[in-house]
């Protein structure tokens, strides 16, 4: 089969594979239909994170039809057309029995790599390095999926593939990232970081009943999909001192709370602020660059949350823990629970309170995965959101 | 589990230090007699016609206190054996030299003393031998503790320990474990050279649903010994299992062969194996990916193939 394989620092290539089989009896087989780049994808795109081998299939995020399932499998059979959750979680453990299903105990066969740099293993993902499990990735032609009895769900005839297939991260992710915010009547909510997860987590504060929902990029035409589909105030933090324009905007309270949707690989908009973190991140003496969560600590109101869905890989520098302490704040963090959301949105999608295809800016075929990767990577040609069709 | 489980017997003790005290208690006897009563050890050995014999017996009585101080208060006697071994040898030349000069009944009695060292000189060389071997066999003996929280009770837990057979499933340096009775079994190892390590071992302590405990059978080439324990974790939380694995591996190429099973960190083997363990009794087997086709190993982490799907020929 064709599959997208990482092939070195800034090089994806796609290529001929062997073909999956059942390894466990809780296995499926998916012929994937629709398969997008992450942004996290970018992340080892650009070698951030440690532990990949040449050659590795990349992809967490797919739509397909199941073809074969293990013998263990009752709920799914072959011609069923399902969407596949990123991590992967056995179900069974008590942290999948608590629905925390990113840290599931038991999906990372490489958990004590990971045990020696984050102190306990999460889950195991999809294309997601070594130390996640080392699992083929979704940007193939055909993907293993373990534990098919709980992760992948059924998708209705009339929900199409560019809305499913955001339902495997993306969506799901950002809507987390709001739901951790515990959103009353009256809150303001700042969002970091307009690509897909940014969006998806103003999206999501929206329907989870916020007030007022800011979001803050530099991308101009990013940020106008937030404002024409989300309804949501726009900073650009290139011509505008963000935590000024907070205050601002909430007469001095700061936000309620306050979302990372950037991660390890932030931009600021001082130069020499910038090149410091990007010139210790280079010599690796810190692993990210973590202006977004420095900026939400210090914006967000007194007592409010920090909601952190950003993708971190190891250690920062700087970190306010003064502002952090001091002001009785609150974070909650995590790689998302896909799980625990699929089918909640899923229906909210069936009943039209969302579209979440309006972050998809490019469709194209599997065979120019390098191309996607690139134009993604460069935001080049308004890129939000590419989808690679099988 | 602490040091004084009595069911895991101590592999250390044998060939241990009973043999360094006794030859000590020697030590002393010799050096009390050396330097109290020179005269008399002077007539006993034959050498009372010598005037330097005076100056040398009190010597070797001060040099044997201090061999008994190393060996019966000492923290590792069987070093000291080694010095006793060195003192025979001085003894015996001096002893040599001294039978050169003499005839007669002092002659005799100079032969009889040197015959009497040279018997000495042989056991304390066998205590030194044996004891440098029992640290050696020490070195080599594989002694882990590990625990995990299992999501499922200690009763189902336990049944599936109890089946010895299972152990495979989950235990990397296993082959096969092949039940004879209640108590009996026959266990077989992967050889790093593809040649299978067998040995019998029994059950000897059985506290259902709570504990178990096994040993290799008396005289087996491979001294092991283990004990699960089934706690119930607090709260709602499950089970700790807590295992405790000993091989006490022979010298010499079985030897060699059984600590490779176990590889460089064998802590982290059996951390893994308790991995596996979780995974069979949560997942219903052991979890594979691309990259890790056979589930977790230490080895397997360190080479990792690439994360892509097996070719045909290797499933």
């Amino acid at each position: 089969m064709k599959a997208t394989v990482w092939a070195g620092r800034d090089r994806v290539k796609v290529t001929t594979v062997p073909d999956p089989s059942i390894m466990n009896a809780r296995d499926a087989i998916v012929r994937v239909t629709t398969t997008a780049i992450c942004g996290s994808d970018l992340h080892l795109y650009h070698g951030y994170i440690p532990a990949m081998r040449k050659g590795d299939i990349l992809g967490h995020e797919f739509v397909g039809e199941v073809v074969e399932v293990g013998p263990q499998v009752r709920d799914l059979r072959p011609g069923d057309r399902v969407v596949v959750p990123f991590p992967i979680a056995c179900g069974r453990c008590s942290s999948c029995r608590r629905g925390l299903y990113s840290v599931c105990e038991n999906s990372n066969p490489n958990a004590g790599l990971a045990e020696k740099i984050m102190g306990h293993s999460p889950a195991g993902i999809f294309g997601y390095s070594h130390l996640l499990g080392g699992y083929a990735g979704g940007q193939a032609e055909y993907v293993r999926v373990p534990f098919a009895d709980v992760g992948p769900v059924k998708v209705p005839d009339e929900v199409p593939d560019d809305q499913a297939v955001l339902l495997a991260d993306v969506f799901p992710t950002g809507f987390m990232g709001a739901e951790m915010c515990d959103i009353t009547p009256g809150d303001v909510v700042a969002v970091w970081g307009a690509g897909p997860v940014g969006l998806f987590a103003a999206a999501s504060a929206r329907l989870l009943g916020a007030e007022r929902v800011i979001v803050i990029d530099r991308y101009p035409y990013r940020l106008r999909l937030a404002r024409e589909h989300i309804g949501a105030e726009t900073i650009d933090y290139e011509d505008t001192d963000v935590r000024d324009a907070l205050t601002e905007l909430t007469a001095g309270r700061g936000p309620d709370a306050c979302i990372d949707a950037v991660g390890l690989e932030g931009h600021h908009g001082n130069a020499a602020l910038y090149a410091y973190d990007r010139a210790k991140q280079a010599v690796r003496a810190e692993t990210e660059r973590p202006f977004a969560l420095r900026q939400a600590i210090l914006a967000c109101r007194s007592g409010g949350v920090v909601s952190v869905v950003g993708a971190y890989g190891g250690f920062v520098d700087k970190f306010p823990m003064g502002a952090f302490m001091n002001r009785s704040l609150v974070m909650r963090t995590g790689q998302c629970h896909v799980q625990r959301y699929t089918r909640p949105l899923l229906d909210r999608i069936r009943r039209g309170e969302i579209d979440p295809s309006f972050v998809v800016s490019h469709r194209m075929p599997l065979k120019d995965a390098a191309k996607g990767y690139r134009i993604f990577q460069k935001k080049q040609d308004d890129c939000t959101k590419v989808l690679l069709k099988v | 589990m602490d040091e004084t489980d009595p069911i895991l017997l101590d592999q250390r003790a044998a060939g241990g230090a009973a043999l360094p005290r006794l030859l000590g208690v020697v030590s002393l006897a010799l050096g009390a007699g050396g330097l109290l009563a020179p005269r008399a050890v002077a007539r006993l050995t034959g050498v009372d016609d010598s005037p330097a014999a005076l100056a040398v017996i009190p010597a070797v009585g001060a040099r044997e206190l201090a061999h008994a101080a190393g060996l019966l208060a000492g923290r590792r006697p069987a070093g000291w054996a080694w010095t006793r071994v060195a003192g025979d040898a001085l003894d015996l030349a001096l002893l040599v030299r001294a039978r050169a000069d003499r005839r007669g009944e002092r002659c005799r009695r100079v032969g009889r003393t040197t015959a009497v060292v040279a018997g000495l000189a042989a056991v304390d060389l066998f205590a030194a031998v044996r004891a440098g071997r029992a640290r050696a066999a020490h070195r080599r003996a594989i002694d882990v503790e590990v625990a995990v929280t299992v999501n499922r009770s200690p009763a189902e837990a336990y049944r599936f320990w109890r089946d010895l057979e299972n152990l495979p499933r989950f235990m990397a340096h296993l082959e096969s474990v092949r039940v004879e009775d209640v108590r009996r079994s026959h266990w077989t190892a992967r050889g790093p050279a593809g040649r299978p390590v067998s040995w019998a071992a029994e059950i000897v302590d059985d506290r259902p649903n709570r504990s178990l405990a096994w040993r290799s059978m008396p005289g087996t080439r491979v001294p092991s010994a283990g004990r699960v324990r089934f706690v119930p974790a607090p709260g709602d939380r499950g089970t700790e299992v807590r295992v405790r694995l000993r091989y006490a591996p022979p010298a010499g190429a079985l030897g060699r062969a059984v600590a490779k099973l176990f590889g460089e960190e064998p802590e982290q083997q059996v951390r893994d194996d308790l991995r596996r363990f979780k995974q069979v009794m949560e997942t219903g087997e052991v979890v594979r990916s691309e990259g890790s086709p056979d589930g977790t190993s230490l080895r397997q982490q360190a080479a990792q193939r690439p994360a892509q799907p097996l070719p045909a020929a290797r499933r």
